[in-house]
């Protein structure tokens, strides 16, 4: 089995405290993995490390058995891995079009295109228009993006990274916040990505997580605590004390 | 295979681009001035340049989300350049000279930019504040090359393309500055409308996205800064070559802090800003200092409080509601909806 993710050994400290210990996490190609841990476990950590948002303290970040620990964010992204995150982190000024459009012209390598027109590219805009159909953004893609209702805002939060078109996709809590009549729209766009996208789920809701994941690693105080099946891992009872227990017996 | 939505789609992304009918009246209006105004030529030849250095401290303020407050640095070199290229006959057709002038004044924005990539707006500010000072002291020690505090004279320029000399009306100078800040208006917007303009808005609204969806954000604020430190050098160039004259006042900084209210007055982020801010700028300081030749700056400071309290959440949008009705005075835009109503359906 190829591996399309794996880290070795990964620290990372900010000062005395350890928010990533030793983590050797492995993903498969194509995968439907979930991370998944109390809060403050290190989740978002693991994936600003993964992203280049953080630098590690030390250890190894494979991609596609590349090493991408010293890769500034832009370069990961080109080599085919693309996140997104727990709080929106969208331009308020640009419309879901514009938003979606420099996505999809970036990944073509037409940034820097200055002496051209942004939308005098029919094969892009075709692009352009299936990842908003597909997301739902059609209706409102001419809205400043400040102003969408939260659903929408969160919809095209996953749709910018869709629209990089990833090979490895880390998805940080995607349905946070979603009151649950929208949450389908999340869901059933998550469940329609093509198969040959390995999928890292970051997610607090453990309907999302066993509806969706095929192996499930837990993270406790930043180290990884368990991986394996879904099945054996909600069996677990170190897993139920952690997430049940905590508080009944202090850690 | 086009469906309506890759059809509207199409349609939305270039009607950004589209010229929108009060733009080409306003610059009909800044060309029919060569011919009505012939008497205004002097205070329109500062408007013009003014107008373009406001219109390069947009790309910063406006576009790419950098405030600076020493933007003069680039406009002092610009006419530093240009002035000596003049005296010591190195280039003697202006608009050559003009244009090399704006590449020193590029190399030395490319050279500065790394300064201020870091840090936060404050840190921005001060950066830019410092190199500005730098410059200033550098020109006034330098007294061999420039003339120092009494600044660099002797300039004797020649006839622009080998035929247009400089009047001492400003006929000639205004006609000048103004094609030079058109056809760089022109560049301008054709870069804001680009997908590298795009990226620009998206790194002032959000740089960490920026960075996730592939944009390299430093490389980009680079470029960006670099062509602003060109717009302003031209700028310099304009100023120096219409007066004969540079001194050390081209980088105070009192300049690049009535540039920054040039620009807040205009509006940021949407091109015509600086030029605007340029007129009502000029225009009022030329009213007001007849009119109380010590005190003008008070009124100056009166209108950016009333403006601040307009525009109410921040200085810069303050010109929000006289651009939707700009949008509104658009007699394009009712058979643009009854288009999109009719892919619709």
């Amino acid at each position: 089995m190829t591996l399309a993710l794996e880290t070795i050994g990964l620290v990372k400290q900010f000062g005395g405290l350890t928010a990533t210990n030793d983590v050797s996490l492995k993903v498969e190609a194509g995968a439907r993995h979930a991370l998944i841990g109390p809060n403050g476990a290190g989740k978002t950590t693991l994936i600003n490390l993964l992203s280049g948002v953080l630098k590690p303290t030390s250890g190894r970040i494979l991609l596609e058995g590349d090493d991408i620990t010293g890769l500034p964010q832009h370069t990961r992204v080109h080599r085919g891995m693309v996140r997104t995150f727990q709080i929106n982190q969208l331009f308020g000024d640009l419309t879901p079009l514009e938003t979606v459009g420099l996505a999809v012209s970036e990944r073509n390598g037409d940034g820097m295109d200055w002496w051209r027109m942004a939308g005098s590219k029919p094969s892009l805009l075709e692009e352009i228009a299936s990842v908003l159909e597909r997301f739902k953004l059609a209706d409102v893609m001419n809205e400043r993006t400040a102003i969408l209702p939260y659903g929408k805002q969160r919809l095209l939060e996953i749709a910018v990274a869709i629209a990089a078109k990833p090979r490895v996709l880390l998805l940080d809590e995607p349905a946070a916040g979603v009151p649950e009549g929208e949450r389908h729209e999340i869901l059933a766009s998550i469940a329609a990505l093509p198969k040959d996208v390995t999928v890292l789920l970051i997610e607090h809701d453990m309907d999302i997580v066993f509806s969706f994941a095929e192996k499930i690693s837990v993270l406790v105080n930043g180290g990884l605590f368990v991986e394996g099946l879904p099945g054996d891992v909600a069996k677990d009872p170190r897993v139920k004390a952690v997430y049940l227990g905590e508080e009944v017996h202090g850690q | 295979m086009t469906s309506p939505l890759i059809r509207r789609a199409t349609e939305s992304m270039l009607s950004r681009a589209r010229w929108h009918p009060l733009e080409i009246i306003f610059w009909a209006g800044a060309f029919a001035a060569i011919w009505l105004l012939p008497t205004r030529h002097l205070i329109l030849t500062e408007i013009a340049w003014l107008a373009l250095f406001a219109l390069s401290l947009d790309f910063l303020v406006g576009y790419a989300g950098i405030i600076s407050l020493g933007h003069a640095a680039f406009f002092g070199v610009g006419a530093y350049a240009a002035a000596l290229l003049a005296k010591h006959e190195l280039i003697n057709e202006p608009v050559l000279a003009l244009f090399a002038a704006g590449l020193v004044a590029m190399a030395l924005g490319f050279v500065t930019s790394f300064l201020v990539l870091r840090g936060s707006d404050l840190t921005r500010i001060m950066v830019s504040l410092g190199v500005a000072l730098i410059l200033r002291e550098l020109a006034n020690q330098f007294g061999w090359l420039t003339g120092g505090a009494d600044g660099l004279q002797g300039v004797t320029m020649q006839p622009i393309l080998g035929t247009f000399r400089f009047d001492m009306f400003g006929h000639n100078g205004y006609a000048y500055c103004l094609v030079v800040l058109f056809v760089l208006f022109l560049v301008a917007r054709q870069i804001a409308n680009s997908p590298f303009g795009l990226s620009l808005v998206a790194i002032k609204n959000n740089p960490l996205r920026a960075a996730a969806i592939g944009i390299p954000v430093d490389r980009r604020l680079i470029v960006i800064y670099s062509i602003a430190a060109f717009y302003a050098g031209i700028a310099g160039g304009l100023l120096a070559q219409t007066t004969s004259f540079a001194s050390l006042d081209v980088f105070s900084f009192d300049r690049s802090a009535d540039l920054l209210l040039v620009l807040i007055i205009g509006g940021v982020g949407y091109l015509y800003g600086g030029l605007i801010g340029a007129i009502l700028f000029k225009v009022m300081q030329d009213y007001l200092s007849v009119l109380t030749p010590q005190y003008w700056p008070f009124w100056i400071g009166a209108l950016l409080v009333a403006m601040v309290l307009i525009g109410r959440d921040r200085i810069t949008g303050w010109t929000t509601p006289f651009r939707k009705l700009a949008a509104k005075l658009d007699w394009r835009a009712a058979r643009r909806d009854a288009a999109a109503a009719e892919d619709r359906r």
